[in-house]
C-alpha cells in the first residue's frame, strides 16, 4: 500500500460510512455480531479503566491509607491537602516550566529536521534513520547515558570533559538545584528522543503540499525560502503543527521516567506525576490524597487540552487542507 | 532488501516537488549537506557513546584523558553482564519479551476486534458505545496509574506477568485507530465474501484481516516499542525482582550504590538492541504507521 492511498483513506470515511451503516447485511443478527466483537474489548475497557477512575474518584474522598477500602470519609479533605501540599503544587509550577521550554523546542527542531530531510536529494532516508532512531531508545536508557556519561558531574563526563578543554571547572548538572543546570540535562534528553519522531509527521505533512501552491507563489513573485516558508509552508502545516503541539503538551503532562531516573534522589524538579508516585506509593502509601491528586492532575488536562483546542481551532485546519 | 523498497518508491515522487521549493544552488544544496551531517552527527553521539562505554573497562571509562576511541574492545562484558548474579538482567530481559509480544497479540486481537465492530456492524447504540471509548482518550493513561495500581493489587496481580500484560490491553486510542482504518476498507471485497455466504466472523478472519496485514504490522511495531520501552508500569507493578522487565532492571542500576560502568552500559545497550533492529528493518511500516496514525491523536 502507497502512502498515498493511505492517507486519503481515514478522511473521506466517516461521511461513508454514516450514509451505509445503517442498512447493510440487517437480516444476519449483527446485533449478536457487535457484541461479538466488542463484547471483549468493552469488557476490558470498563474493569481496566472505568472501574479504576471511578474507584479512584470513590476513594479521593475517605482517608486511605495503606488501604484500598477505607470507611472514613473526610469530603475534599484530600483535595485542600493536595492543594495546600507545596511538594505538589511546586510540581504543576516545574511541568509549567518543562513545557514552556519542551514544546516550543521540539517543535522548532522536528519542523526544522523535516525542512532540511525533504530536501535532501541524496542521503534521504539516511538521514531519515539517523534522526529517527533515537525513538528506539526508552527513557531510562536515555537518562543513562545522559547521566552517567553526558552529564556526568564528574571529570570524566563528555560535557565536562569537553568544557574542560576550555579551561571551565567541573559541573555538578544533576546533583545541585542552583543554578539550575538540571534543567539542560531533562530538556536535551527528551528532546533527542522525540524530535524524531515528530520529525516524520511533519515529513509526511510536506509531502502533502500541493507542489502548485509553490509555483504559484513563484509566479507571484515570491522569494523561495523565508518568504515561501512563512507564507505558503507554515500555513499548510497547521494542522500538523496543532496536533503535534497538542501531543507535546500531553507528553509533557505525563513526564514521568526521565525525572524519575535523572533526579532520583533530589528533592527539586517533580514534575506531578512523580509527586503523585510518591504520595500514593511511597512510605505513606496515601491512596486517597493521591487519588485526589490523579483526579486534579486529569482535569488540568482536560482543560489545558480543551483551551488549546479552541485557539489553536483544531480539526478547522485539517478540513481546509 | 524488500523491506527498503516501498520507501524508494514513496519518495520517488517527492523530488519533483522538492526542486522546485529548494534554492537549487550548489552552494545552498552543500551548505544543507553540512547542517544535515552535523545534526546527524549530534544525535549519533549519544549512541557511540553508549556503545564505547559497553565495550571498554571502567578504568577506561573513568580515566583521567577521555579518550574519544577506545584503545581495545572488551568483547568479554557481554558474558560478564549475563554472570553478574546481583542483578537478574537475563530474566528481566525474558520477561520483557514475553511481555511485549503477549501485550501486543493481545491488543491486536482485542482493539482490531472491537475497531471492526464499531466500524461496520450495524447496531442501533453504536454510536454511544463509540463515544464510550472516545472519553477514555480524555483521561491521560499515566495519570491512572494510582488507581489501576489499586484494582491490579486488589486483585492480587502484582509482582505477576498477568498485572503486566492485562490491564495494557484494552487501549482506547488503539481501538479508535483501528476504527478509522476500518471504515475506510473497501467494502467490495467483504460483500463479495458475503455473497459466498461468510458471516461476519468468517469474512473478518479470511477477507478483512489477510488484506489488512500492513495496518496491524504497523501497530504491532508501535504497540510493542512502546511496550517494551513503557517503564512507570512495570516499576509499579514489578517490586520483586523477578518480575522486572529490562527498564525497570536498568532503572535499578542508577539508584545502586555498587557502580560498575561497562556492565550498566552493556545492559542499556543489550537493552535497544531489539528495537534499533525492529526500527532498521521494518521502517517501512513505522514511519507509514506513524505517519498516518499518530497525527490523529
Amino acid at each position: 500500500m502507497s502512502t498515498t492511498t493511505s492517507h486519503e483513506v481515514p478522511r473521506s470515511a466517516p461521511a461513508e460510512a454514516t450514509a451505509a451503516r445503517p442498512r447493510r447485511f440487517r437480516r444476519d443478527g449483527s446485533t449478536v455480531n457487535f457484541w461479538l466483537f466488542t463484547g471483549p474489548f468493552l469488557i476490558g475497557l470498563i474493569v481496566f479503566v472505568y472501574v479504576p477512575i471511578g474507584w479512584s474518584l470513590w476513594l479521593s474522598f475517605f482517608e486511605a491509607r495503606f488501604t484500598v477500602t477505607p470507611d472514613k470519609f473526610v469530603g475534599f479533605d484530600n483535595y485542600r491537602q493536595m492543594l495546600e501540599n507545596s511538594n505538589f503544587t511546586g510540581s504543576l509550577v516545574t511541568f509549567t516550566v518543562f513545557a514552556a521550554f519542551i514544546v516550543p523546542l521540539t517543535w522548532a527542531l522536528s519542523l526544522g529536521l523535516a525542512l532540511m530531510v525533504n530536501r535532501l536529494r541524496f542521503m534521504r532516508a539516511f538521514f531519515r534513520s539517523v534522526f529517527f532512531l533515537p525513538t528506539a531508545c526508552s527513557y531510562v536508557a536515555a537518562s543513562l547515558i545522559w547521566k552517567m556519561s553526558i552529564f556526568s558531574g564528574v571529570r570524566f563526563g563528555l560535557m565536562n570533559t569537553v568544557l574542560g578543554w576550555f579551561g571551565v571547572e567541573n559541573i555538578a548538572w544533576l546533583a545541585n538545584p542552583d543554578p539550575p543546570w538540571y534543567w539542560l540535562v531533562i530538556v536535551s534528553a527528551r528532546l533527542w528522543l522525540q524530535a524524531g519522531f515528530y520529525m516524520i509527521l511533519f515529513l509526511a505533512a510536506l509531502q502533502n503540499i500541493p507542489p502548485e501552491l509553490y509555483e504559484a507563489a513563484a509566479i507571484d513573485g515570491a522569494g523561495p525560502g523565508w518568504q515561501t516558508f512563512r507564507h505558503i509552508t507554515l500555513p499548510q502545516l497547521r494542522a500538523t503543527s496543532t496536533a503535534v503541539i497538542l501531543l507535546l503538551l500531553v507528553a509533557a503532562y505525563q513526564a514521568f521516567d526521565e525525572f524519575f531516573n535523572l533526579l532520583s534522589k533530589t528533592t527539586w524538579g517533580r514534575p506531578p506525576l512523580v509527586e503523585l508516585y510518591y504520595t500514593a506509593l511511597g512510605q505513606a502509601q496515601d491512596y486517597g490524597a493521591g487519588s485526589a491528586g490523579a483526579v486534579i492532575l486529569t482535569l488540568l488536562i482536560c482543560m489545558v487540552t480543551l483551551l488549546q483546542g479552541t485557539f489553536m481551532g483544531f480539526g478547522r485546519g485539517e478540513k481546509a487542507e | 532488501m524488500t523491506a527498503v523498497t516501498p520507501n524508494r518508491a514513496t519518495h520517488a515522487a517527492a523530488p519533483r516537488k522538492r526542486r522546485r521549493t529548494g534554492r537549487g544552488g550548489t552552494l545552498g544544496s552543500t551548505g544543507l549537506y553540512i547542517a544535515t551531517g552535523v545534526a546527524g552527527l549530534l544525535f549519533l553521539v549519544p549512541f557511540y557513546l553508549l556503545v564505547r562505554n559497553a565495550l571498554s573497562t571502567d578504568a577506561a571509562i573513568t580515566g583521567e584523558n577521555w579518550q574519544f576511541f577506545p584503545t581495545d574492545l572488551k568483547w568479554g562484558n557481554i558474558g560478564e553482564l549475563f554472570d553478574d548474579p546481583t542483578v537478574p538482567f537475563a530474566r528481566s530481559l525474558w520477561n520483557s519479551a514475553v511481555v511485549g509480544v503477549l501485550h501486543t497479540l493481545g491488543t491486536l486481537l482485542v482493539c482490531s476486534l472491537a475497531g471492526y465492530g464499531l466500524a461496520r456492524i450495524p447496531y442501533r447504540h453504536a454510536d454511544k458505545v463509540f463515544y464510550a471509548v472516545l472519553v477514555t482518550l480524555m483521561v491521560p493513561s499515566a495519570v491512572t496509574f494510582v488507581p489501576s495500581f489499586v484494582l491490579v493489587s486488589s486483585l492480587g496481580w502484582v509482582d505477576s506477568l498477568r498485572g503486566l500484560i492485562i490491564p495494557g490491553l484494552f487501549s482506547g486510542f488503539t481501538c479508535f485507530l483501528f476504527r478509522q482504518y476500518f471504515l475506510g476498507f473497501p467494502k467490495e471485497l467483504e460483500e463479495a465474501a458475503r455473497m459466498d455466504g461468510l458471516g461476519y466472523w468468517g469474512a473478518y478472519w479470511r477477507v478483512v484481516v489477510p488484506n489488512s496485514l500492513n495496518f496491524f504490522a504497523a501497530i504491532a511495531t508501535i504497540t510493542f516499542i512502546s511496550g517494551w520501552n513503557a517503564f512507570l508500569w512495570p516499576l509499579v507493578i514489578g517490586q520483586d525482582p523477578d518480575a522486572w522487565t529490562v527498564q525497570v532492571a536498568l532503572s535499578s542500576y542508577m539508584t545502586n550504590q555498587t557502580v560498575n560502568f561497562h556492565l550498566i552500559f552493556m545492559a542499556t545497550a543489550i537493552s535497544i538492541l531489539p528495537l534499533v533492529f525492529v526500527f532498521l528493518f521494518l521502517q517501512r511500516w513505522l514511519v507509514q504507521g506513524i505517519a498516518q496514525t499518530g497525527i490523529k491523536g
